[in-house]
């Protein structure tokens, strides 16, 4: 249920997102989420890959600082209403979001969300008494 | 020219050398009875205090440094009973303990004499309005100044750094004709007088005693042309009294030191030999009055040279050069003493094993300003943006508390600070 995101600190520098997803491609890994937060000074990329390890590890050897944090994966229907209704019950029962980001498949026309949460394993447990989709690793670092 | 003791300032060498060894004497009697510090390191080179006779013997005597001071943290090295003591200021020390110094009654008494000389020798008169805008407090800059320009009889106008418009408002109505402030502050206020749409007509200054960080030529006659004034350069360091232990005088011609209370060498900061005169090394004093902290041999960490002509102006006291550098990476930050050092230790306190920083100074609109790099190492590094913007704020938080220094932080990727030879670069001072 626990989806390991790749976070990496970058510098608000020219070409640096362009050098990071090079390193990717060099070594054939996939990018299955990503989501960039920026300030004044500095980025963070948050991303899901596949061959997460041997991501983390030439990323590294790139120079990079890196680190890991587990998320929450949910699937929605791409429709009105599919993220306000994880939204509404994760505030419902009191749990806080530090950040989500989200991208919708297709041709399957649903969205996955990616929910960055300190009381991971309890939201979980809630989404899944409301029907909603929690997805497994598995099921995400493949797509 | 005026003199505020023409009697001291004007002594013969001769007289000078024997007053000098008489007062070094009794001052290695005192420490050896009264600071086990120092009598152990005389004990280790099998010297006693009667080995001691004059002015020729001090090099057989060890250095202190500022370390010394710190390992002896807080009092250590305080010569008389803490009830003797009526003052105590402190400096930035290399890492996080500050050092401290203490003063007597009588030390007091002789600090105001020689602020009071230093006074005199750079224009002011019992007839002067000086503004103190050195800072007050721990730093010796503020009370120093104002002290020295009570006992001269002047009137003081104690109102301390910054504040800077109130400050010009006050020149301004009050009749300020000295202004005592670091000679980065004196050209900023000068700037912000013209932003004010005041001109130097406005004012009645004369004189500025600046000091308490190196400055150049070139900034002396900027200082002088926009505040119309003679700019005068003082020395000082808390460790030897302060403010007062040299000064120009309006020939300019290098800094008197106050010899009949501090005996000035020149020594290779590499192999702590005394150069002879006229060459550039290490500043070294030994105070011969103080009773609080008396220091043997104490090692400024500035280079300049020493000139034993007597000055054009009558002062028979060697003049130090205007100092010139340092021996080791300390900086001067509007006034404030900062060492690398003490960035890397507030780090390690964050909890950061091995930090990587640099610090970044430049002059920006005649201030200047301190901007700390630190890599963010996955230790420090967070997915979360409140995270990183928090660290970011409690590194400058942490400076600012320990020195004083409002400084921007940058948060740079690892490897982002060279190395050159397996060593970082820890400065850029774009100032020079």
């Amino acid at each position: 249920m626990k989806v390991k995101q790749i976070s990496v600190f970058l510098e608000n520098k020219k070409g640096r997102l362009a050098q990071l997803t090079g390193i990717l491609k060099e070594n054939n890994i996939d990018i299955s989420a990503i989501s960039v937060a920026d300030t004044a000074n500095f980025g963070i990329i948050r991303m899901i890959v596949s061959r997460c390890d041997e991501a983390i590890r030439v990323i590294k050897d790139a120079g990079f600082t890196v680190n890991t944090a587990d998320v929450l994966a949910i699937e929605v229907s791409d429709s009105p209403g599919g993220l306000h209704q994880v939204l509404d019950t994760l505030s419902k029962n009191d749990i806080e979001i530090e950040y989500l980001y989200s991208f919708v498949r297709r041709p399957s026309e649903r969205a996955l969300i990616l929910f960055r949460i300190r009381k991971i394993e309890e939201a979980a447990r809630i989404l899944g008494h409301h029907n909603i989709k929690v997805l497994s690793p598995e099921e995400i670092y493949g797509l | 020219m005026n003199y505020w003791n023409k009697f001291c300032e004007c002594m013969g060498r001769r007289e000078l050398d024997k007053l000098q060894s008489e007062r070094l004497v009794e001052t290695i009697e005192r420490v050896y009875y009264n600071v086990p510090y120092y009598r152990n390191l005389m004990q280790e080179r099998g010297l006693m205090p009667e080995d001691i006779k004059g002015v020729d013997d001090l090099n057989r005597l060890p250095f202190t440094t500022k370390d010394d001071l710190r390992e002896n943290y807080p009092y250590g090295l305080f010569a008389v009973p803490l009830s003797e003591i009526v003052r105590i200021h402190a400096s930035s020390g290399t890492t996080g303990k500050p050092t401290v110094v203490g003063y007597t009654r009588r030390d007091i008494a002789i600090w105001s004499e020689l602020m009071a000389r230093t006074l005199t020798c750079g224009g002011a008169t019992k007839e002067s309005v000086i503004q103190v805008a050195y800072g007050y407090g721990l730093f010796t800059g503020g009370l120093g100044v104002h002290y020295g320009a009570e006992r001269l009889g002047a009137s003081v106008i104690p109102i301390s750094g910054g504040n800077t418009k109130r400050q010009i408002m006050l020149m301004k109505d009050f009749g300020t004709t000295v202004l005592a402030c670091t000679p980065s502050y004196a050209l900023y206020i000068a700037e912000t007088m013209s932003e004010m749409g005041l001109e130097k007509g406005d004012f009645s200054l004369k004189y500025g005693i600046l000091g308490a960080e190196p400055w150049t030529e070139e900034l002396r006659r900027e200082i002088e042309e926009k505040l119309g004034i003679t700019a005068i350069d003082i020395y000082g360091l808390s460790e030897i009294i302060g403010p007062g232990v040299a000064s120009e005088c309006l020939y300019k011609t290098g800094l008197h030191i106050c010899e009949d209370h501090f005996i000035p060498e020149i020594i290779d900061p590499a192999t702590g030999q005394v150069l002879p005169e006229g060459s550039e090394g290490e500043l070294v004093f030994t105070t011969i009055t103080k009773e609080g902290i008396p220091v043997i041999r104490y090692r400024t960490r500035d280079i300049t040279s020493l000139n034993y002509e007597p000055c054009r102006c009558g002062r028979t006291h060697a003049r130090m050069h205007k100092v010139i550098g340092r021996t080791d990476d300390m900086l001067i930050i509007r006034g404030v003493n900062v060492f690398p050092s003490q960035i890397e230790s507030i780090l390690i306190d964050i909890g950061e094993t091995e930090p990587h920083y640099l610090l970044v100074i430049d002059r920006v609109g005649n201030m200047d300003n301190l901007e700390v790099w630190v890599e963010v190492s996955e230790k420090l590094f967070s997915d979360e943006v409140r995270r990183l913007e928090e660290l970011n704020r409690r590194i400058a938080h942490e400076i600012q508390s320990i020195l004083g220094l409002t400084v921007r932080v940058k948060l740079v990727e690892p490897k982002t600070i060279e190395r050159s030879q397996g060593k970082a670069v820890r400065v850029i001072d774009k100032r020079k």
